[in-house]
């Protein structure tokens, strides 16, 4: 089975400040996102992990905005962090499905809301096929790498640098199993979940993202977005 | 849901912007496959329209010809991956003498609203007609101008008298080449005429009868009745020619579009009691009549395919300028997107 997961645990002082709950255009941006995987056929379930405090909120939202989903959106509590909040996601299914050797995660950042329907296409058949999908595009500016932060310590070539997108795509139980083995520090270091899959030698594969998938960060990255908006 | 739109912003230039297409019952939401570029998407990507008709049209997505394959079904008529054609006509109000597509308050894909050039398309359910598996693609693709000559035969049909020993198609283009497949499947026992200008184009009308320079037309040739598929500066001689070899009483059937206004011999359209009459775009109607067709007349499905010209996978925008700049190159033939956004 496949499954989306929406990460959404951005956690502000209020609902109206955090970014996946501001409006673009006439809905908030997490609807839009959930919108992409919703129409979305070889997706069993799309979970939506919210904290805790805003669960109920977000309960509501997802019955007015989706009225006829009977079922197939489903909230779930987030965790501290980001692969907290996937390992969340994992047990969750693991209670109410359960979890074989096949089931696949379709993980994504609540704000990049521009997600095509591509993306997340060539996510679950690379995801089927190789295992593990990062969604990636190249990098248009020149990186530099510096390990202290004053210096640049080298320039690495740019033709094969790329800039990390979601989703990401996996077997939830091969994240289970790599990141119940990490310690506590580790966990706090790790921040991306294919980075995991990488550290322990898996394959990670490539999909190409589009340069608008972008995160919808600041305000100011909600005011390019709604200048893209057709009136 | 945030919709990708590819819209022409100025000549030769695509950008993208985002719609939002609501998930409301009674819409179906189709991922364009296969898209086909009409003359009417070229005069607007190289900026032949008029000045004033460019800035009132643009920003528009480009492209009324395509296939595609249904997403998302809230009325539960399709399944996720049913290949469907859609019907780029919209009509707004219901007549019943007036047909669709030629009511004023109509709006059309690529015309007076954005085309098939987006990530998604929400159509209404009678918007759509479903296409099997047998049918190849990248023919379906151009359905909507294979439906635009059915539309102009059917009504042919209706209005031409009944002496149809021979008839003449005046143009070797693509919508010549249509209009004759389908004339020839439709009315089988009329010899068929085709003229044109370039030999390499008429020597694919292998299945009419005989086909003529348009330079060398023997002078008392005669059709009883005629179809005009040239459109553009050469209508005019095409339609002098016309009116010069029709019998009396005849039909002209106009298909060709012109930028300009062109004169015609109206002494001898009296003399001679023609008929002329002009058909644009197409309804539902005529689509499934066209589906149909290319059940009953397997072979027609085989002859439009000798005019699929360069298929092009379209993962970019840099992609739909390099089809574009395909099309304007060829010499006969559609060119297809293979549509993966």
């Amino acid at each position: 089975m496949v499954f989306g997961v929406i990460l959404a645990g951005g956690d502000r002082q209020s609902i109206k400040k955090a970014k996946q709950y501001m409006l673009l255009g006439s809905k908030p941006v997490l609807v839009h996102t959930v919108e992409k995987f919703y129409i979305h056929e070889r997706l069993e379930k799309i979970l939506v992990l919210c904290p805790e405090k805003w669960l109920e909120d977000t309960q509501e939202m997802i019955e007015k905005y989706f009225p006829a989903s009977q079922g197939r959106i489903v909230l779930v509590k987030s965790g501290e962090t980001r692969n907290e909040t996937i390992r969340n996601a994992a047990l969750y299914i693991e209670g109410h499905f359960g979890l074989d050797e096949d089931t696949l995660l379709v993980t994504h950042d609540s704000v990049r809301p521009f997600v095509t329907y591509r993306i997340i296409e060539e996510n679950i058949e690379y995801g089927l096929k190789h295992g593990v999908v990062d969604t990636v595009v190249p990098a248009s500016d020149t990186i530099v790498y510096s390990e202290d932060g004053t210096e640049i310590t080298s320039v690495p070539k740019r033709s094969i640098m790329y800039q990390g997108q979601t989703p990401q795509t996996f077997h939830a139980k091969k994240f289970l199993e790599l990141y119940q083995k990490l310690s506590d520090e580790e966990k706090s270091l790790l921040t991306d979940a294919c980075k995991i899959f990488v550290l322990n030698g898996e394959r990670v594969y490539l999909a190409e993202g589009e340069i608008f998938n972008t995160k919808i960060t600041y305000p100011y990255d909600l005011k390019v977005a709604e200048s893209l908006m057709i009136p | 849901m945030l919709n990708a739109v590819y819209r022409l912003v100025a000549p030769r230039r695509f950008e993208v912007e985002f719609s939002d297409i609501g998930l409301k019952a009674g819409q179906i939401i189709v991922r364009p496959s296969y898209l086909s570029i009409c003359h009417a998407d070229q005069r607007y990507y190289q900026g032949a329209r008029p000045i004033e008709v460019m800035q009132q049209k643009l920003p528009m997505a480009l492209i009324h010809e395509g296939l595609g394959e249904v997403v998302f079904d809230a009325t539960g008529n399709f399944k996720s991956g049913d290949s469907v054609i859609m019907i780029p006509n919209m009509p707004k109000e219901k007549d019943s003498i007036i047909a669709e597509n030629y009511l004023r308050s109509s709006k059309f894909c690529a015309s007076s609203m954005d085309g098939f050039m987006q990530e998604h398309v929400a159509l209404g359910i009678d918007r759509v007609v479903p296409l099997d598996s047998s049918i190849d693609k990248s023919v379906a693709a151009f359905t909507e101008l294979v439906s635009v000559s059915v539309h102009a035969l059917r009504r042919f049909d209706v209005i031409a008298h009944q002496r149809r020993e021979a008839v003449g198609i005046w143009g070797d283009g693509n919508l010549g080449y249509i209009t004759a497949v389908f004339f020839k499947a439709m009315f089988p026992d009329t010899r068929l005429y085709v003229f044109g200008v370039h030999q390499e184009k008429l020597s694919q009308f292998s299945f009419v009868e005989e086909t003529f320079s348009v330079t060398d037309i023997p002078p008392d040739l005669l059709v009883d009745h005629a179809f005009e598929c040239v459109g553009g500066e050469a209508s005019q001689r095409a339609i002098s020619q016309i009116i010069g070899h029709i019998c009396p009483e005849g039909t002209v059937s106009l298909l060709g579009v012109s930028e300009y206004p062109v004169p015609i011999n109206t002494r001898m359209v009296l003399e001679k009691g023609l008929r002329i009459f002009g058909s644009s775009r197409s309804g539902r109607e005529d689509f499934l009549e066209t589906v149909s067709l290319y059940h009953r007349h397997p072979e027609v499905v085989g002859y439009l395919s000798n005019i699929v010209g360069a298929q092009i996978e379209i993962r970019t925008i840099a992609d739909m300028n390099r089809a574009f700049e395909t099309d304007i190159h060829k010499s006969i033939g559609k060119t297809i997107m293979i549509w993966n956004k």
